[in-house]
């Protein structure tokens, strides 16, 4: 009997880590679209790709571009696997209000600025463990487990602080949230960091694959013998860490915490840049930095948006704009118009 | 029994991608009488009926309705032809109340208002047609699995009214309830409906039917009045074993068995009595029995997917706990399940990561398998059991369905288990891929391992079985051992014997 | 009972006790002038629920309520000040608009087999950015026929006077009911929430109901965005705000189900005046504040979901 198999594996694929060519990743759809709109902000605005040195950071529209994506950026981190699972965490944005709230006010009553800081990602970690929970022990939909903390956190975040904007001015926490290093902004930084440890920590463990598992197909995981449940708790609770970082870095570059505004909507952007990084609703296969370069296009577009001179909120017609293009190509209609008839099984 | 039949399918043949389903099959259905159609899974049944009502369409052949050809689009149109079906699973709305459910889609209304008043009445009189004085108010998921299936005949009845479909209407039923609605079956027999009745339950056929059609394979075996048929008969056609038997008792059974390895004793739960069974070393312990015979479940039951209520589990003599699927694997069980689309492969996976995972949840997250590791795993497996795959990081899911379930098996290999469960390992492969499965078995058992092999396929199931275990209404009734493995044996368990006939 | 009636008569107790718990404290409370403002504060809420209601029912979700409701308010503003429009023609071409809106999303999730979340997110950002397109600023309406409505009410005994608005929300209540749960289009929409797959195998036309779903509910937050625009003369692109989760809120703790099925449109008017009746009870407080409001709706809605959970999860059974 002949054996196909052996013979067609390249036998030049070096082990593990798999190295892509750089020319497929210059040939994504996410990469191409990052530099399209790129392209389009340096037509509007010839000065957008100079990047100045002054005062031992750099300045410029594009380090601007990587500060205020860094935000959604962090978000979509955490939302990325929770969404690799089949879930979706609606809350991230309130946790970020809950999150500034407690470090915020913490600080103003005198507690030390890196306990109130730890105080906030622990109150984080607290609310994702609270959504992994109703989740994966009461069985409950994503959606609506999570649609409960995204009603009341604003109201818990108020209830720190009193319904008042607290304000502040502990260096620490301003420097979180404008700081530089390196040269680098701070959210920058934190959110390159975190993407790097996230995606080490999925990909150098098992972690990855078996989220991937679990999200592909539940019953086939149990009946593979993995623990989805304990998964489960750790993927909300680190989204919800996510969110608590996300929420300090915006506490810290407004100097104060407001529980009414702070993260408004944008669970919504952290959903659209998973999505745009590729990562199906239907869960599965997953990818971090991919999810990272989607909040780039998004802020990307909106800096645009900006510096063209139109109103800010002519944002949301182009995002919109984005999900339907989106919805559009991953439809069953357009599959059927692009399938290449693989001699699939039913 | 009249003498033109009221459906007729000729020639029906029908294919998926390169599987032929249906080859060729004629089936009538007259009105007045009670048609039963049987096989095991994979044989076509559920393929035909999909045709027979709309829901596929033919590739070959032709459906005629009272002599006229027609074309049926979907269910629905296969309705308003007079041919209405009842599945299994209620295809009822278990939120909406039972008048609803009889009368959704053709509510009377007055002043452009659903009449409530007169749904309720009509319902309660076209109900108690069928001997159903119930609130017809209430929901319907309030009532028994029986009385949704007589409410789901009464609307299908009253739809179409020529033919109807029960598409194993009995497999949640207790006794009882099963006469109930048979009452309500030949009541409509005799009113003239053509019925035909799929189900896998041979007491009933014969409790109900008056023909049968037997496929197996995708082809007709055969269509007979019942009368001139026995139990016996009829499991050998639908297993399709004329006494070709290729049993070597010499070379399996009688001889010097392993150690015991694993141990099941008094294991059960709700609904599912409680059976001792040990398996040995470089054993196969194959398990027969039709379908709903509760082998399923036996092997849901050892592997922990279905925590058991009462029992132990002894590996090499000492206790384990298993009471989940991942004490199981922790314990050196592997399982392949019989839906392997739906528990087994994780089809957007590459055929590595399906080979390598069982493995790596038994590792733990943070013992991850190098690429390196994982290559080559997948790779002596893949060779081990000749795994036709283009390349191992493409998604299982464009694997064929025999190249599929030998994932699977690696899958469990990759664990060096000391028991392995199959369930069906050989359903719906292409022979290729069944031969490897059945050499594979034979192998494992030479090296030491202890297999517990659920199969429908008869002569598989004799050629590398040990042991034979019959299971029959949720219950082993016979174990066959060396030279007591003879095929009238074996059907006549799963029949049961003559003697044994249930009233 | 019926099983889906439990989660109702939940809500409706728990109302009935909270109203007295909020009698007793604050006495006030218990007049006609507080149940007439009741009515007219969550006017446009009620009237918003009411769409989410159909739509949850069939198993879905509205996200763009909000938005819709804050784009009608800006597009009814600019048709009156700026086009010079009658104020009734302006809420007419408002509503045609949300209705059109709302049958694309409902096409857009039945043939592109999408998430309603996903599509009516897109809703939201396109309703929203389309609203602050036409006006980044709040744009604010004199009319006389606003003056004339705002003035107008049926006075009840004990002073409390029922708005214009409040009647709009009478109405659509009761028309909501018996769409609900007398007309075929009404046993579609539950037959939908029910089983999909059951649904077109027994002849529900999914297609043409999820459409008119979708339609009815941007129809209603369009409505909601003229009672919005009565209420408070102005057309503003970040008007209602979050409210499709007031609306989600008010639908799941009136006892429906959220993963469609069960409920009541009654219900919602429930759910929405228990949130009423918190958001009353805070100010007559006075000591606590409104952020209590969110804190307290999050709970119910908590409990609510537990509560369905544990009904629906094995009901009896009858033989």
């Amino acid at each position: 009997m002949t054996r196909p198999t052996v013979d067609l594996r390249p036998t030049t694929q070096p082990p593990f880590p798999r190295p892509r060519p750089l020319a497929t990743f210059f040939t994504r759809p996410q990469v191409i679209a990052l530099a399209a709109v790129l392209f389009v902000n340096w037509l509007l605005f010839p000065g957008f790709f100079s990047v100045t040195w002054q005062d031992g950071r750099f300045f410029g529209s594009l380090i601007d571009v990587l500060n205020r994506g860094a935000p959604v950026a962090i978000l979509a981190i955490g939302m990325t696997m929770v969404i690799a699972t089949k879930g979706v965490d609606l809350s991230v944005g309130a946790v970020m209000a809950i999150s500034g709230a407690t470090a915020a006010t913490l600080v103003t009553s005198g507690i030390p600025a890196p306990i109130a800081v730890a105080a906030a990602l622990g109150t984080g970690l607290l609310c994702g463990l609270w959504n992994g929970i109703l989740v994966t022990l009461l069985e409950i939909q994503p959606i609506i487990a999570t649609l409960v903390l995204m009603v009341a956190g604003r109201g818990l975040a108020q209830l720190i602080t009193e319904g008042y904007i607290v304000t502040f001015s502990d260096p620490l926490l301003i420097f979180i949230g404008t700081g530089s290093f390196l040269g680098f902004p701070m959210p920058v930084i934190i959110a390159a960091t975190l993407m790097i440890a996230a995606t080490l920590s999925v990909r150098r463990t098992a972690l990855g694959l078996l989220i991937e598992a679990v999200g592909v197909n539940r019953s086939a995981a149990r009946f593979a013998g993995l623990k989805a449940g304990a998964l489960l708790l750790i993927v909300y609770s680190f989204a919800g860490f996510c969110a608590a970082v996300s929420g300090l870095i915006v506490a810290g570059d407004i100097r104060g915490a407001d529980a009414n505004n702070a993260g408004l909507w944008l669970e919504l952007d952290a959903i659209l840049a998973v999505v745009i990084g590729g990562t199906s609703l239907m869960g599965g296969r997953f990818s971090i930095p991919m999810a990272v370069l989607g909040a780039m296009i998004i802020q990307a577009m909106n800096t645009g948006i900006l510096i063209s001179g139109f109103s800010p909120q002519f944002n949301l017609v182009v995002k919109s704009a984005v999900i339907i293009v989106i919805l559009v190509l991953q439809s069953p209609l357009s599959a059927r118009l692009f399938r290449r008839l693989p001699g699939a099984p039913k | 029994m009249t003498e033109r039949p009221v459906l007729e399918a000729r020639g029906i043949v029908k294919v998926f991608g390169q599987h032929r389903a249906l080859e060729a099959v004629d089936f009538t259905a007259h009105p007045g009488e009670v048609h039963a159609l049987l096989g095991e899974n994979g044989a076509g049944k559920s393929t035909l009926i999909k045709i027979l009502t709309g829901a596929y369409q033919p590739d070959g052949g032709e459906l005629l309705l009272e002599g006229q050809p027609i074309t049926l689009r979907d269910p629905l149109h296969g309705q308003s032809y007079g041919i209405g079906t009842v599945y299994q699973e209620v295809n009822l709305l278990p939120n909406r109340s039972v008048a609803e459910n009889l009368f959704l889609g053709r509510q009377p209304t007055r002043l452009g208002l659903v009449d409530r008043k007169r749904i309720d009445a009509q319902a309660r009189e076209l109900l108690s047609r069928y001997g159903l004085d119930i609130d017809v108010r209430a929901e319907l998921s309030e009532y028994s699995v029986a009385v949704q299936q007589i409410v789901a005949i009464a609307r299908a009845v009253e739809l179409s009214g020529k033919v109807l479909v029960l598409d194993e209407p009995t497999a949640s039923l207790d006794r009882n309830e099963v006469q109930r609605l048979f009452d309500v079956v030949r009541a409509l027999k005799a009113k003239g409906l053509a019925i035909i009745f799929i189900t896998h339950f041979l007491d009933q056929v014969f409790d109900l039917a008056d023909r049968v059609t037997i496929l197996r394979n995708g082809k007709r075996v055969t269509t007979q009045a019942l009368d001139t048929l026995n139990t016996t008969d009829v499991v050998r056609m639908m297993l399709g074993k004329d006494v070709t038997f290729e049993h070597h008792p010499s070379a399996l059974a009688g001889g010097p068995k392993g150690a015991v390895k694993v141990r099941f004793q008094g294991l059960g739960r709700k609904g599912m009595p409680a059976f001792d069974l040990a398996v040995h070393e470089g054993e196969v312990v194959g398990v027969a029995g039709l379908l709903g015979s509760g082998r399923t479940e036996v092997a849901r039951l050892m592997f922990g997917v279905d925590g058991a209520d009462t029992g132990e589990v002894f590996v090499d003599g000492q206790p384990v706990s298993i009471r989940n699927p991942a004490q199981a694997v922790a314990a050196g069980f592997g399982f392949c399940p019989e839906d392997r689309k739906l528990d087994g492969i994780f089809g957007d996976l590459s055929v590595r990561e399906n080979i390598i995972i069982a493995l790596q949840a038994k590792l733990g997250w943070f013992k991850a398998l190098n690429r390196e590791d994982q290559v080559e795993l997948a790779g002596r497996y893949a060779e081990a059991l000749d795994i036709r795959a283009a390349d191992h990081d493409m998604p299982v899911k464009l694997l064929s369905g025999g190249n599929q379930q030998k994932v699977i098996l690696a899958r469990w290999l990759a664990i060096d288990p000391t028991f392995l469960i199959l369930d069906e390992p050989t359903r719906g492969i292409d022979v290729g891929a069944h031969a490897e499965i059945v050499r594979t078995i034979n192998r494992l058992r030479e090296e030491g391992l202890a297999l517990f092999v659920i199969s429908s396929e008869l002569d598989e199931v004799v050629a590398y079985s040990n042991r034979i275990v019959v299971m029959r209404d949720r219950e082993m009734v016979a174990e066959l051992d060396g030279d007591a493995i003879a095929p009238d044996a074996i059907v006549q368990a799963i029949a049961g014997t003559p003697e044994e006939a249930r009233p | 009972m019926t099983r889906s009636l439990r989660p109702l008569m939940a809500t409706a107790l728990i109302f009935l006790f909270a109203y007295m718990l909020a009698v007793s404290q604050q006495p006030a409370m218990l007049s006609t002038r507080v149940l007439g403002n009741f009515l007219t504060d969550n006017a446009f809420l009620g009237i918003a629920a009411v769409g989410m209601t159909f739509v949850i029912l069939s198993g879905g979700i509205d996200l763009s309520v909000g938005a819709v409701i804050g784009f009608t308010t800006v597009l009814v503003a600019v048709l009156i000040m700026w086009l010079q429009l009658h104020p009734l023609i302006a809420f007419a071409i408002a509503l045609i608009v949300a209705t059109a809106f709302g049958a694309i999303m409902g096409a857009a999730i039945h043939y592109l087999k999408v998430p309603s979340f996903i599509v009516t997110l897109a809703g939201m950002f396109l309703a929203r950015g389309g609203a602050s397109v036409l006006s980044p600023d709040s744009i604010g309406i004199q009319h006389d026929f606003y003056a004339t409505v705002q003035k107008s009410y049926i006075l009840l005994p004990g002073g409390g006077r029922l708005t214009v608005v409040g009647i709009i929300m009478l109405v659509v209540f009761a028309l909501a009911i018996l769409l609900a749960h007398r007309t075929r289009f009404g046993s579609n929409v539950y037959a939908l929430g029910g089983s999909e797959t059951s649904a077109a195998l027994m002849g529900v036309p999914v297609a043409r109901t999820t459409i008119s779903i979708y339609a009815l509910s941007s129809f209603l937050a369009g409505l909601a965005g003229v009672v919005f625009s009565l209420y408070t003369s102005a057309g503003y692109s970040l008007n209602a705000l979050g409210v499709e989760l007031d609306a989600i809120a008010a639908v799941v703790i009136g006892g429906t189900l959220l993963t469609g099925g069960y409920g009541f449109v009654a219900g919602t008017f429930i759910g929405v005046m228990l949130q009423g009746l918190v958001q009353t009870y805070i100010v007559f407080d006075g000591t606590l504040s409104s952020w209590w409001t969110k804190i307290v709706v999050g709970v119910l809605l908590f409990m609510f979901i537990v509560l369905q959970r544990l009904v629906f999860r094995a009901g009896p059974r009858r033989t």
